[in-house]
């Protein structure tokens, strides 16, 4: 029988200083990325970076105005660099050394990007 | 002294049903670099939750791929139902199961047909599909629909399966088991299919890890992890293992989806010994509130849903990482080093969905 492993999301919220110093724990700890995830609020943005470590998971949180710059992780998770394409192009985010940057054409629509409205 | 020369790859592409981008910078047939490019098939459907209450939008998340239909609107009714703390009933859990493994044999046999049209053997494309046509037939009796079948919502399921129903498919999936066996004699041991799947794309075990690989991409490069294994639906009442494997190639891919099927079928068959009579659905009052990430098990590998709620009927926020989009990263990896002919063999071994990619 397989136990039931269902926990509650772990979160943590962080500076945006720190960002890349938890990562860089993570990545040491054995983690690796699972997704990055932006949601619009009316100063800016929150950003949820997930990580696993075989079922475990841990997610980030960053609370950032939206001129707030925010460095990649890339550099430490390297498929980041999808995940911080979409939300740079999609909402608007601002980020920073992006190991592959596509600067905007990630997705190849029609409609100006970010979506702001 | 080689040349260097750049290729586009797609969007669109004899083997690809969807389209994707890969700019293949080769040094004569070998390719030493793909950078791939999406979004030709955007759709915006997570901006939707704007425009959609809570409970309609399930309607929205089953259309975000036509393969996985019902895993995502079970997924979103999961995240949901956590946020709103709702106890499905445990009949619901136990059809979630069925209907989940029965979207994942249709999915990897769709897969294998696909690989054998990729690879030129017509014959083994048809009786892949043919035989897949069973499981579509069985989704059209039990749901009424052959690709959107509607029977998620939030606090469980809108349609029951009478145990009758669900002996029949019992026995029809018996019947089924024994012509796979043949089917997969032929994909694993036929000298023109293992002449290009064999030793073709490897993806180390660090690799698979470091990429964020999921799904059988990274259960074949030896990493036993398997999103079922979390519990959710009913999952926690069955016996199962991950199918691994340990050789990281194309056929080691095949290899386990064709295991895969073989195991969702005795998941069918276990979970049809188990389920409980009752309730199908709970009532439900008021609005979702707080978030939650909901991970599940799709055919090609764990599915993210992360739901916002602020109290209204209207989510704030909706999002899905969907498993094709998590396998890129492992995808270009694999195509470094490789032939260019090897090239549509590759980018298939991940089983791509890019309307779910893109959403």
């Amino acid at each position: 029988m397989t136990e039931n492993l269902y926990m509650d999301n772990k979160l943590t919220a962080i500076p945006t200083a720190d960002l890349l110093a938890e990562c860089q724990r993570l990545k040491n700890d054995g983690y690796h990325i699972m997704q990055i995830c932006a949601v619009r609020t009316p100063d800016g943005y929150e950003l949820t970076y997930s990580f696993a470590l075989e079922y475990e998971m841990v997610n980030l949180r960053l609370t950032i105005t939206t001129d707030e710059e925010v460095m990649s992780i890339s550099n430490i998770f390297s498929p980041a660099f999808l995940y911080e394409n979409e939300i740079s192009e999609l909402f608007g985010v601002r980020i920073k050394m992006i190991n592959v940057d596509y600067k905007g054409n990630l997705y190849r629509i029609a409609v100006k990007t970010p979506f702001k409205d | 002294m080689s040349t260097r020369s750049i290729v586009p790859f797609g969007p669109q592409h004899p083997v690809l049903p969807e389209p994707i981008h890969l700019d293949l910078v080769l040094e004569d047939e070998r390719v030493v670099e793909a950078i791939p490019s999406i979004g030709f098939i955007h759709r915006g459907l997570e901006k939707l939750v704007e425009k959609k209450d809570f409970v309609e939008f399930v309607y929205v998340a089953e259309r975000i791929c036509g393969i996985c239909s019902f895993m995502h609107g079970m997924g979103y009714c999961e995240a949901v139902e956590h946020t709103m703390g709702l106890e499905v009933p445990e009949r619901a859990k136990y059809l979630r199961t069925i209907w989940s493994e029965m979207s994942r044999i249709h999915s990897h046999m769709m897969w294998l047909g696909l690989l054998a049209d990729a690879f030129g053997f017509e014959s083994l494309f048809m009786e892949s599909w043919r035989m897949r046509e069973k499981i579509l037939d069985m989704f059209e009796y039990s749901t009424g629909g052959r690709v959107i079948f509607s029977v998620n919502k939030i606090g469980g399921q809108r349609k029951d399966m009478p145990d009758e129903m669900i002996a029949d498919f019992v026995r029809i999936l018996d019947g089924m088991e024994k012509e796979l066996k043949t089917l997969a004699n032929t994909f694993l041991n036929d000298y023109a299919v293992k002449s290009r799947l064999e030793g073709v794309g490897f993806l180390t075990k660090e690799q698979a890890r470091d990429l964020g690989a999921v799904g059988p991409f990274m259960r074949a490069s030896g990493i036993a992890l398997d999103t079922r294994k979390t519990g959710y639906a009913a999952y926690s009442h069955l016996d199962f293992e991950p199918i691994t494997s340990t050789v990281g190639d194309s056929y080691a891919r095949t290899d386990i989806r064709i295991r895969e099927i073989f195991q969702s079928i005795d998941l069918i068959r276990q979970a049809a010994a188990k389920i409980p009579s009752g309730d199908v659905a709970v009532p439900f009052k008021g609005n979702p509130t707080g978030e939650y990430l909901m991970r599940v098990e799709q055919p090609r590998g764990e599915a993210i849903y992360y739901v916002k709620a602020n109290g209204t009927k209207n989510l704030d926020r909706m999002r899905v990482r969907t498993p094709t989009f998590a396998n890129i990263p492992g995808l270009v990896e694999t195509l470094k080093g490789c032939q260019l002919a090897d090239v549509p063999i590759l980018v298939l071994t991940i089983d791509p969905c890019i309307s779910c990619t893109e959403r």
